[in-house]
């Protein structure tokens, strides 16, 4: 009754993103809304059981991709021990084409990483660590209820290089209560004295349903709190930004991402080009054939598909999938076009209009004419290259928001 | 239902201050006499927009017959008109008096008289009605019904102490009102045999049967396939169903005669025809001269509409066209705007008027609309010796032609309790009050008289009263005429700009106040621009006040996390969905709502 085999067509494998999402922390910090919670290490060990079972039942959707990038993401990634990323990264390897050159990061947060861990981390494939330190002060740090000091970075970043890793990226927050100017430029400074290969320097969101969404979401100077920065401080940290690490050779290359030359985060670079990209684990979103769609953010509900426990092996056999999937978007064009330019444009190079063209068999500016006049004449975008491409000016940069809401 | 016995009609409407408990005494009516089982009981069957229902008032009469066996063991029919009981509302009111022989007065046993009990009461008596007093919520726990009978005894000069003491809510007592309706309220007079003179309170346009007409007949009769003018248009109909009405339906019958109170349909078409207080005769036997009507009422409050999509302007003037088929007091014309576009100048009775309209049209016809601030009528004076009725500001005369200004003033009255008499009297003094007495009603309470310009209370009089008294302060008022008073033009210049929807006429004593906070206002309501915006408030040209909207220098999205573009769309969605909300002036974008912020500027809270 099988169907006689055959080889997959001979075409070129289409690249393939592959994001995992690791939803535990040691503690949530205060300001964060992103999906993840503490957890013991029996829930966390199952989970890296269920994201192995996702990762093979999801493969035959995936024959004719290659997997280009991967990358681990939280939540905090760290907290997995060297082992459990190494069954993750074998079960990569034994059910995917895994690109020889494939960029692999992982983020981690100092207070969880050791030496050995470091070095077990790297002998599972991991090539590219992402070190989350927000800040060089230990006050501002306690202030966003972190649970590393500077001192603990920086014994990491060092037992980091000694393992091997040779791009290394640190994540940082700006506008943090109590911050001044100064102080982010101390933190910067400090930072790039270091010499990572990437650096990603983002503001502070304020979040709803977040401590500091309770804390701050009414006004910026609650009583009892440390002030946010006022809006004039936190453009002039903004500003100072993209100078001093220019200095430091760091190049923009998107809106809060710096990189030395040939360090650009490739995966995320995917996300802004479109390029597909499969999501695995709790939460996380996917994309691949202008199709959109996110896991469940129910933990409870994955583990128990994936990972069923002993008693209820074998039972959900009538699993609803819709508990699974959420917010499954078929992008239709018009949707396609806005897309390629909201994310596209927030990179350095911005976009080609033979590529637009490409994609969508119609020029840019058919489409979108009179609002790019607008936008030009506003001295927010500019076209360069023989008007072969375009991209946001400074100013748009600074804009952004409200560059690509226009679209 | 053939032949009824006359002296077995009772007429009448229940009278009350908002929130007595009207329209549930009028469920609870309904009920006892059978007309509705407790099963079938919707609450308050006689508020039927979904708005009155809501807001727990009552804004259309409405009117429904039923039958009471009573303890003498005859039977009587019941008309029962509802009536309005927002002071906006006095002209429905009064229509519906017109139809009614008797008034059943509801006094909350906790509140004890208030402001529009007193006006409702006058206005009753003015018809001739006679009114008897119920108190109602006497289980509340800070009832006193004795202290309340002495109250209506004193203030009003009715007879209270045979007053029944209920509950409409938990249906106590409610047989004695019955009783007292058959007892107290007189029996309808006039004749059959005359010829007919009928009073028309309302109409309702239904699209198969034309214009339903609801009347009173005051003299003979009215039957189906009879010709009948209206004595005021002179238009005539040949009568295609007549009917009275039963819970929520029409139910046909024969004839209506002499006292009865009904409806007809005469395939009329267009609602002018049947002006509501005309009187209708037979038109081959007419009665010698119509019933005295109505006073016609004219708009006290105008405002600028506009369909927030301009390509809905035809929607709107349906709209506006369908809703004055039966509200009398709507006005409408239309005009434009050079910040607005097309739209419409509107005429309101009042403020909660005009915000019922405004959430009608919003909420039945799905309209998006742009209002502009509300105004009252100003009469201008010109030196040519013209009088103009400004109804918008835009169309204010050079100063040079204008000799002067007069606004309209009202007569208020303010119960309030002695506690707040201070604060009460600083609020009138501040909106221009002239104090013209106090009377105390008892230990506690004193009602206070004032003139005050009606400009200066449609805004944001009734919060302003109601949170400086903590809720113990109840308004009436009544026009009282035009006084000539120092008036001024305040313009709104947005980036050098003048926005002719945001100008207002204001008292020259308060404009520079009134410019300040308006420019405050919309420096909160206008968002940053890629430039600097400059707000400024001129009186002849003259800037008094200035705000700056900063230019926006830095708007960046945050981090894309993990590949979830959704989420970050969904923010731009939030900011394109905010775009559509703005109005373009210049290079100025406006949100809707600044255009109401004028009424929004009592910061005394």
């Amino acid at each position: 009754m099988t169907e006689p085999f055959s080889f997959p067509a001979a075409e070129p494998l289409r690249p393939l993103g592959l994001y995992l999402h690791i939803p535990f922390c040691k503690r949530k910090c205060l300001y964060c809304d992103f999906l993840s919670a503490p957890a013991d290490q029996e829930t966390i060990d199952r989970y890296v059981d269920a994201v192995c079972a996702q990762l093979s039942r999801e493969a035959a959707n995936y024959r004719t991709y290659q997997v280009e990038t991967v990358f681990f993401g939280g939540g905090t990634p760290s907290l997995l021990l060297a082992g459990q990323l190494d069954r993750i990264m074998e079960r990569i390897r034994s059910d995917y084409a895994l690109s020889k050159q494939a960029e692999i990061s992982l983020e981690s947060n100092p207070g969880t990483l050791t030496a050995d861990r470091l070095s077990g981390y790297r002998k599972a494939g991991i090539n590219r660590l992402s070190i989350g330190l927000q800040s060089a002060s230990d006050a501002e740090l306690r202030e966003l209820g972190r649970i590393h000091d500077y001192s603990a970075f920086l014994e990491n970043y060092r037992q980091a290089r000694r393992a091997g890793f040779d791009n290394i990226n640190v994540d940082l927050m700006s506008a943090l209560p109590g911050q001044t100017a100064k102080g982010w430029l101390d933190t910067l400074k400090r930072t790039a004295d270091l010499e990572p290969e990437h650096i990603s320097a983002y503001s502070l969101m304020i979040e709803e349903g977040t401590p500091f969404g309770e804390r701050y979401g009414k006004r910026p100077d609650p009583a009892g709190f440390l002030p946010l920065p006022d809006e004039e401080e936190e453009r002039l940290m903004y500003e100072q930004t993209e100078c001093l690490l220019q200095e430091y050779g760091y190049r923009r290359y998107e809106i809060s991402n710096y990189a030395r030359p040939g360090f650009l985060c490739r995966h995320n670079v995917g996300y802004w080009t479109r390029r597909p990209y499969l999501g695995i684990g709790l939460g996380s979103a996917s994309f691949v054939d202008n199709v959109r769609w996110k896991m469940t953010e129910d933990l409870t509900v994955y583990l128990d598909h994936y990972a069923p426990r002993a008693a209820v092996k074998g039972t959900p056999s009538s699993f609803d999938e819709r508990l699974l999937y959420q917010e499954i978007q078929v992008l239709d064009k018009t949707e396609q076009m806005e897309e390629f330019l909201i994310l596209g444009l927030r990179l350095r190079d911005g976009i080609s209009l033979g590529e637009f063209r490409r994609q969508f068999q119609v020029g840019l500016r058919e489409v979108y004419g009179p609002v790019l006049d607008r936008l030009l004449r506003q001295g927010l975008l500019l076209f360069y290259e023989d008007g072969k491409k375009m991209r946001l000016t400074k100013k748009g940069t600074d804009l952004s928001n409200y560059v690509l809401a226009q679209f | 239902m053939a032949n009824i016995d006359q002296s077995h009609i009772r007429n009448f409407c229940i009278i009350a201050h908002i929130d007595h408990g009207k329209s549930t005494l009028a469920d609870r009516i309904l009920e006892k006499t059978g007309l509705l089982t407790s099963r079938e009981m919707q609450d308050q069957v006689l508020d039927n927009m979904d708005l009155e229902r809501e807001r727990g008032i009552t804004i259309k009469s409405q009117a429904v017959r039923t039958i009471y066996r009573a303890q003498d063991g005859e039977e009587y029919i019941f008309n029962l008109i509802d009536t309005p009981g927002h002071v906006d509302f006095n002209y429905e009111v009064s229509r519906s008096l017109a139809a009614c022989d008797g008034a059943i007065l509801v006094v909350d046993a906790a509140q004890g008289i208030e402001a529009q009990t007193l006006a409702n009461v006058y206005l009753a008596l003015d018809h001739d009605l006679e009114v008897f007093p119920v108190i109602n919520k006497i289980d509340l726990p800070s009832a006193r019904p004795e202290q309340v009978i002495e109250e209506i005894e004193e203030v009003i000069g009715l007879e209270a102490q045979d007053a029944p003491l209920i509950s409409a809510k938990n249906g106590i007592h409610i047989e004695d009102v019955l009783e007292q309706i058959v007892h107290k309220i007189p029996a309808p007079g006039g004749s059959p045999q005359n010829p007919l003179k009928a009073l028309i309170f309302d109409s309702v346009y239904d699209p198969y049967k034309g214009v339903i007409v609801f009347f009173r007949v005051m003299e003979g009769r009215v039957k189906k396939k009879t010709r009948l003018r209206m004595m005021a248009t002179g238009a005539v109909f040949e009568t295609v169903e007549v009917g009275y009405f039963g819970a929520g339906q029409f139910l046909p019958c024969e004839e209506l005669s002499a006292g009865m109170v009904g409806y007809l349909t005469a395939s009329i078409k267009n609602v002018k025809d049947t002006r509501v207080g005309d009187t209708i005769t037979d038109a081959d036997r007419p009665c010698d001269k119509p019933l005295p009507g109505y006073k016609k009422v004219n708009p006290m409050v105008y405002c600028g509409m506009y369909p927030a999509d301009g390509a809905k302007y035809p929607d709107l003037r349906d709209a506006l066209e369908k809703l004055q088929l039966n509200d009398a007091a709507l006005f409408y014309e239309p005009e434009t705007s050079v910040a607005l576009g097309f739209g419409f100048r509107c005429g309101f009775l009042g403020l909660l008027h005009l915000e019922i309209i405004q959430e009608r049209l919003e909420r039945e016809y799905n309209l998006d609309l742009v209002t502009t601030a509300p105004g009252v009528v100003y009469r201008v004076h010109q030196t040519d010796g013209e009088v103009i009725e400004l109804t918008n500001p835009s169309n204010l005369p050079d100063p040079s032609g204008i000799d002067y200004m007069e606004e309209p003033i009202v007569s208020a009255q303010i119960m309030v309790s002695t506690d707040y008499i201070g604060p009460i009297m600083e609020l009138c003094q501040e909106r221009r009050g002239r104090y013209l007495g106090m009377e105390y009603m008892e230990a506690t309470r004193a009602l206070l008289r004032y003139e005050l310009p009606l400009n200066e209370i449609i805004y944001d009089f009734f919060d302003a009263l109601k949170s400086r008294s903590r809720g113990y302060a109840s308004f009436d008022y009544e026009m009282k005429g035009y006084e000539r008073s120092e008036l001024v033009k305040l313009d709104i210049l947005v980036n050098r700009e003048e926005v002719d929807a945001l100008s207002f006429i204001v008292y020259q004593g308060s404009a520079y106040e009134r410019g300040r906070k308006m420019c405050e206002k919309l420096k909160e309501e206008i968002p940053r621009h890629l430039f600097e915006i400059p707000i400024q408030a001129a009186v002849g040209g003259k800037i008094i006040a200035r705000e700056t909207v900063k230019a926006m220098r830095k708007d960046v999205l945050a981090k894309c996390y993990g590949g979830d573009i959704t989420r970050k769309k969904k923010l731009l969605e939030k900011q394109k969905e905010g775009k559509k909300r703005m109005r373009q002036i210049g290079s100025v974008e406006i949100p809707q709502k600044a255009f109401m912020s004028v009424l929004k500027l009592d910061d005394k809270k």
